[in-house]
């Protein structure tokens, strides 16, 4: 409802009093409305059963939206028409899926239409999500979605219960964080890096409790892809939600998408959305500040997303228990730089870094080139729209050529639940955004990096400064 | 020794826990250790316990690591787990408190425990207790220790006689006495949902005719 207020606010108060059903008390949390509701084959099975055996249905089948993406294959179907599932558990749990979407109304983006692909890259896309909303789905790069300056978290597979059964979320208000980033990030540093590099700085634990509002001239200047890449990898420290206030770059996105407002309702809708930001003067429970310039291409070292160094920077030494067990997981030796390791496995996907832009970086450096013979590189779009758009333009073939993967869609290797797999003691720069022990699969051992590094060191065979593969992209550009 | 619990365990809440420790002393546990993703393709709840912390607590052969505390004989039945600092963090999988549950363990002490995963846990009867972290780093020393943990005076009992408070929010305190049900309480909500739905599609298209008139 209204948004105003007498004192200045914050994005996060706009969009937690606008969807306030009953505030919080000492006693009870907030009952909080939601807008979007999205679902997956992994963690709604058992809110489903859970409605089932009270008697219960959906509330609003029509907020709800579901998807297939986590157990599903990346391979097409074979000449019998069935789908290379995994395991057959796979199988029934995407069945499951397809049957309470069926049952009770859920609008589902199957196998059969345009439109599957991981939860949080079709949202967008579709321009399901949008400002000023509230977005939960049992995921938790819900925060992804709050580059559009919505209220996006993940919750857990009883909280899908109750947003199915009531629409509505019991909820305690989040403290704020706000991150300035000012200054250009320099050639051959992107989005992925810059997040990486502000998890670096606050820790993987940083923003427990807090939302997170991405502010800053930086933040401005990225494209809405990009601030999905921000944005989605709030929860890697610790916060629930990231959000960027929105203006002409979110709205020129959202215009170009089918699900949007149109003609009379789009100006109506433009002007509400523009009500959603914080106010000048507005006060944070924290404050952050980062140098954009200073930033070098990034990757994680280590077994979470906060050991992370600057591509040239020396590893720390085994300072303590945890830092000595994740080098000696990752076969690092303290004191090393990354440079120069040999690389067995190259992943872009994932809903942090599956979208035409990033296939686009990575086929730029692909272009001419080949994956060098160790490397086994797997590229792995996050929609059936980013495949469409990426194969119309060639970029499959680029990938082919240069000896990659091209995949279906799909969350693939970055949660290893499908079959697509790194091996025990492999290294994978990977484009996704957990690096945990065996998050790729048993004993695999993941650098997180951008798409531009993974593509590079997919050609070098060994991890390496993308910047020396930069002046021939730049050329390929021109 | 086995931990006691009142009311006993099989129901979800309880207002008293009297058990041993057993301690993870690694920082950032995140969920892919408790349960790795792979065992996620289930369409159930129940029996995930068997999954629990699977790559530490197997060899390659599928037989059990005999150095991981869990299975120390030692430790069997013990329902508190104290962890290094930020425990759970990572996905939103509710998998990893059903699997813990499963094991038996009803309450997780840290310095720090991720949200989601705090708050998933409390809907299913497992009680995370954040302590100061030189407290923390008290109890990852003792490993065994008995403790008490009463809810009705979010005290946590040391074998020394001292009572240490920890942070509960009052709603998931009554929900744990008194096995409150979360959706329960939402759906005697549905009213003022059903309101709120209204005034705010009048409130929309209030803006939308102000919009109209500019
Ligand atoms: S791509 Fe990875 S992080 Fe994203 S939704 Fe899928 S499994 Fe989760």
């Amino acid at each position: 409802m209204t948004t105003t207020s007498p004192h200045p606010t914050t994005l996060f108060e706009k969009l937690w009093n606008a969807h306030l059903v009953s505030p919080e008390s000492d006693t009870a949390p907030a009952v909080l409305y939601i807008d979007l509701h999205l679902i997956h084959e992994v963690t709604s099975p058992q809110a489903f059963s859970e409605l089932e055996s009270r008697g219960l249905s959906p509330r609003r089948p029509d907020l709800t939206k579901g998807t297939l993406d986590h157990s599903t294959p990346t391979l097409p179907a074979g000449a019998d028409g069935r789908l290379p599932f995994f395991t057959a558990e796979a199988e029934h749990q995407v069945d499951t899926l397809r049957g309470n979407c069926a049952r009770y109304g859920v609008e589902l983006f199957d196998y059969d239409g345009p439109h599957r692909g991981i939860v949080h890259v079709i949202g967008p896309e579709l321009g399901l999500t949008q400002p000023g909303q509230t977005i939960v789905c049992g995921d938790s790069h819900t925060a992804t979605h709050g580059a559009f300056g919505a209220l996006a978290f993940g919750i857990g597979t009883s909280e899908v219960g109750h947003v199915l059964a009531t629409q509505c979320l019991l909820q305690r208000r989040a403290k704020t964080l706000a991150i300035e980033v000012e200054g250009e990030l320099s050639p051959g540093v992107g989005a992925k890096d810059l997040i990486l590099h502000i998890i670096g700085e606050i820790g993987v634990n940083g923003g427990t409790g807090h939302v997170i509002e991405y502010r800053g001239s930086t933040i401005r200047a990225l494209s809405m892809d990009e601030r999905m890449t921000v944005c989605n990898m709030s929860i890697e420290a610790g916060a629930r939600a990231g959000l960027i206030a929105p203006d002409q770059v979110t709205y020129d996105y959202l215009a170009k998408t089918p699900r949007a407002p149109r003609g009379a309702d789009w100006d109506r809708a433009v002007a509400r959305w523009s009500q959603f930001k914080s106010d000048d003067g507005a006060v944070f429970d924290r404050h952050v500040h980062i140098d954009a310039s200073k930033i070098k291409p990034t990757l994680t070292w280590g077994t979470h997303p906060g050991q992370v160094a600057a591509i040239d920077a020396r590893l720390p030494q085994a300072n303590d228990p945890d830092e000595a067990k994740a080098l000696a997981y990752m076969g690092f030796d303290g004191g090393a730089t990354m440079a120069g390791r040999p690389v067995d496995v190259v992943f872009i996907g994932s809903c942090t870094n599956s979208r035409l832009s990033d296939l686009r970086q990575a086929a730029d450096v692909l272009r001419g080139r080949h994956v060098h013979p160790r490397v086994r590189m797997l590229v792995v779009p996050g929609s059936e729209q980013v495949k469409r758009d990426a194969e119309a333009e060639g970029i499959d073939a680029i990938m082919r050529a240069a000896g990659a993967e091209w995949r279906e869609p799909g969350c693939s290797m970055c949660i290893a639940m499908n079959g697509d797999l790194v091996g025990p003691g492999q290294l994978a720069v990977s484009t996704s955004n957990r690096n945990f022990e065996g998050r790729q699969g048993k004993g695999a051992r993941t650098l997180l990096a951008s798409p531009l590094t993974a593509a590079a060191c997919a050609v070098a065979g060994h991890v390496v400064d993308p910047r020396d593969y930069l002046n021939a992209v730049v050329k390929d550009v021109a | 020794m086995s931990a006691s619990v009142n009311p006993p365990s099989g129901t979800q809440g309880f207002v008293e826990l009297v058990s041993r420790t057993v301690v993870l002393r690694e920082r950032n546990i995140d969920t892919d250790q408790i349960i790795p993703a792979r065992f996620l393709t289930t369409t159930e709840r129940k029996g995930l316990g068997r999954f629990a912390f699977n790559d530490w607590r197997y060899l390659a052969d599928g037989s059990l690591n005999p150095a991981f505390e869990l299975n120390k004989p030692h430790n069997a039945g013990a329902a508190i787990l104290v962890a290094g600092r930020n425990f759970g963090c990572g996905s939103s999988r509710e998998h990893a408190p059903w699997a813990l549950t499963d094991l038996g363990l009803r309450a997780v002490i840290s310095s720090e425990i991720a949200d989601i995963f705090r708050s998933n846990s409390l809907k299913n009867g497992l009680l995370p207790i954040v302590v100061a972290q030189e407290l923390l780093d008290e109890l990852l020393e003792q490993p065994g220790i008995e403790l008490r943990v009463d809810v009705r005076t979010r005290t946590l009992h040391l074998p020394d006689g001292r009572g240490v408070q920890f942070p509960l929010d009052a709603f998931a305190q009554t929900c744990l006495i008194e096995g409150v049900d979360q959706l329960g309480y939402l759906l005697r909500q549905i009213d003022a949902i059903h309101q709120f739905e209204q005034r705010r599609d009048a409130a929309i298209d209030n803006q939308q005719e102000q919009h109209h008139a500019r």
